[in-house]
């Protein structure tokens, strides 16, 4: 059964898995209906929806599914701040740039049964960038994977919210990430299981954009195309920024488009913060596509607190507490 | 399924074993899959691919990718093995092997062909005498170096049937079909092939019938030599470790580097439980050009060698 028909153009027959619509998720906690933002306009408003370039047969959405997505990342970036905050730990700069990624996928687009984790028939996600685990972890924590009130134990000794997830502690999680360039390679292999069996379940990776200096990235990218592997998706958080500064400043990544176009990929730009672009391309029907998906999600690190956006030092920068209340009262 | 080719003078290329094991299990089995990164004929999977042409992934060239989408085939349910040069499947993919499979803890069946120094002239890049080295240290990593054509099978099907990581070591070198009274195999466990109570010979692979031998030639002597064929290098048989320093003297034998292999696996044991001499053959380094024949001879790998290892290390024993 779809997750979400009104994006899909028909619903995909005999797809297994229990669907979790956004109306069965767990409330997300008290500071939820502090979190909901004015409207989705001020996010869809930002510079980056000029460049974005989407297709012009975008659907048109349901505007709650939109709002709804855009308060859980409002969510996961408060939650995920404060994990951070509380650790003194972590990496909030790439936390903020992917949390509307995040977001779409788990509250519009995965289909997935918490209770179940290791259903055959589930769509898999992949989390490539791995240190960004305060994000990670927020949107498994809301979907239902495990109580939120766990995120108090992260990176404390004998948690299972390590620094960089452990599918062997933690349901949700299909690989063990941290190391970059790993995700896209593995779900390469998960991609082509399906493909041998004939499954309808999707494959989503979420990458770094400085990641892609791994060559494994390029092995793998080869590979999908090479096997036509349509129901593999990826999704580049395109904040331009590594760990010691921009991406095109070290070894430059563009033009990423071409590059994967290059490479056989399908290949969307979209703006990285807004969920009903990323809903548009993410939730479209693979089949008779013949090529994997390459989602180019221009995005900005730091993303919602202006002493963070766009600054490199927030990689693993960790906020002190005027820092931090600064931020919450930004993130509003 | 491949014939079992016997090699000139009763000796046979495990690799043939390997192929024939897993077509069988394979057609049993549904969810058994191949990965190679353009290593099909090297690792004597022609037949499978024959067989079974939509259950082989083929990455090409690129060990990285090779590794993890062995992880991802069993995220999906199937159950691969990996198959490459070891020197490649171990190297350069050591971090795949490390997050993806082992630290993942997934259902992956990684298999080194043509380990040690099997492709002698070509030289150290394509030697394999690091990999278990390298591999040891992930510890829910099983280790098999099966020493025959027999062995090979058993160790492909306990790796089938084991759910979790392994990798098995597969050499090219011939190998003579080794006669046991009681052939039995088990992931964790040794066999002893030749009692003896001076001393304890303990190899695997290439090494077990050149051992063997040795233990020939030294009970012309008087010389009283155990052979105990560790195949397992993770886990150890610790019973049969301890069982060997009861003899006073241990010598082991590997075609790997005498650095972190099953010498050092064993010296581990040894030296924290009941400490007696040790020797541990293998190779010191990086070798110079010679075929895989010669590089044994040179470095002492050989009946005489392991022999003369013993007689030294008996004027040591306690």
């Amino acid at each position: 059964m779809p997750r979400n028909t009104s994006f899909r153009s028909e619903p995909e027959p005999g797809r297994r898995c229990k669907t979790r619509h956004l109306w069965q998720a767990p409330a997300i906690g008290a500071d939820r209906r502090q979190a909901r933002p004015a409207g989705i306009q001020s996010l869809r408003s930002g510079p980056l929806s000029r460049e974005a370039g989407l297709p012009p047969s975008v659907p048109t959405l349901k505007n709650d599914l939109v709002a709804e997505i855009a308060a859980r990342a409002l969510w996961i970036r408060r939650r995920s701040f404060q994990m951070v905050f509380e650790a003194q730990q972590g990496h909030p700069g790439g936390d903020f740039s992917a949390a509307d990624i995040l977001a779409t996928l788990f509250f519009g687009v995965l289909r997935y049964d918490p209770s179940q984790p290791r259903d055959p028939g589930r769509d898999r996600f992949v989390m490539s960038k791995g240190h960004c685990t305060g994000a990670f972890y927020s949107v498994l924590a809301a979907s239902g994977y495990f109580p939120e009130t766990e995120l108090a134990t992260y990176m404390r000794p004998q948690s299972r919210l390590n620094g960089h997830p452990n599918r062997n502690y933690l349901p949700g999680v299909e690989t063990n990430t941290g190391p970059l360039g790993h995700g896209l390679p593995v779900a390469t292999g998960i991609a082509i299981a399906g493909q041998m069996d004939g499954a309808d379940y999707r494959t989503f990776v979420l990458t770094g954009d400085g990641e892609l200096q791994e060559g494994s990235n390029w092995e793998a990218a080869l590979t999908a195309a090479h096997r036509k592997l349509e129901r593999l998706s990826v999704v580049v958080d395109r904040n331009r920024l590594q760990q010691g500064a921009r991406t095109e400043e070290t070894a430059s990544l563009d033009p990423l488009d071409e590059k994967w176009r290059a490479f056989g990929w399908h290949v969307e730009v979209v703006d990285g913060h807004d969920p009903a672009q990323l809903l548009a391309v993410l939730g479209a029907d693979p089949r008779g596509r013949g090529k994997p998906l390459c989602v180019i999600a221009n995005t900005i690190k730091g993303r919602g607190v202006s002493f963070m956006q766009d600054q490199v030092s927030w990689h693993h920068g960790v906020p002190n507490r005027q820092q931090f209340e600064q931020a919450m009262a930004e993130l509003v | 399924m491949s014939a079992l080719a016997e090699r000139p003078a009763g000796r046979f290329d495990c690799r043939d074993s390997f192929a024939a094991t897993i077509e069988a299990l394979a057609e049993a089995d549904p969810r058994i899959v191949t990965v190679v990164s353009d290593s099909v004929g090297s690792s004597k999977l022609n037949g499978f691919r024959t067989r079974f042409p939509e259950r082989m992934v083929n990455v090409g060239i690129a060990e990285q990718t090779l590794v993890a989408v062995g992880a991802g085939l069993a995220n999906g349910g199937k159950v691969p093995f990996v198959s490459a040069a070891s020197c490649f499947i171990t190297g350069r993919a050591l971090e795949q092997v490390k997050a993806d499979i082992a630290y993942s803890n997934v259902n992956v069946k990684l298999i080194g062909q043509s380990s040690g120094v099997a492709y002698g002239e070509l030289g150290p890049t394509h030697h394999s005498i690091e990999d278990l080295a390298w591999l040891r240290l992930f510890n829910n990593m099983k280790l098999i170096v099966p020493a025959d054509p027999w062995q090979t099978e058993q160790a492909i099907r306990a790796a089938a049937a084991h759910d979790g990581p392994v990798f098995v070591r597969v050499s090219r070198m011939p190998v003579p079909a080794l006669e046991r009274t009681d052939p039995h195999f088990e992931i964790g466990r040794a066999e002893t092939l030749a009692e003896g109570s001076d001393a304890t010979i303990i190899a695997n692979g290439t090494m077990v019938h050149r051992a063997l031998a040795a233990a020939r030639i030294l009970a012309e002597e008087g010389i009283s030599a155990r052979v105990v064929n560790m195949a397992s290098v993770n886990p150890l048989d610790e019973a049969a470790i301890a069982a060997a320093a009861a003899t006073g003297a241990i010598v082991t034998v590997e075609e790997h580097s005498m650095r972190g292999g099953l010498g050092g696996a064993v010296a581990e044991i040894v030296a924290t439980t009941n400490p007696v001499p040790m020797r541990i053959l293998g190779f010191p380094g990086f070798v110079p050009t010679g075929s895989a024949e010669w590089l044994m001879d040179h470095f002492g790998l050989t009946d005489s060698g392991i022999a003369e290892a013993v007689r030294q290390i008996l004027v040591r024993k306690r």
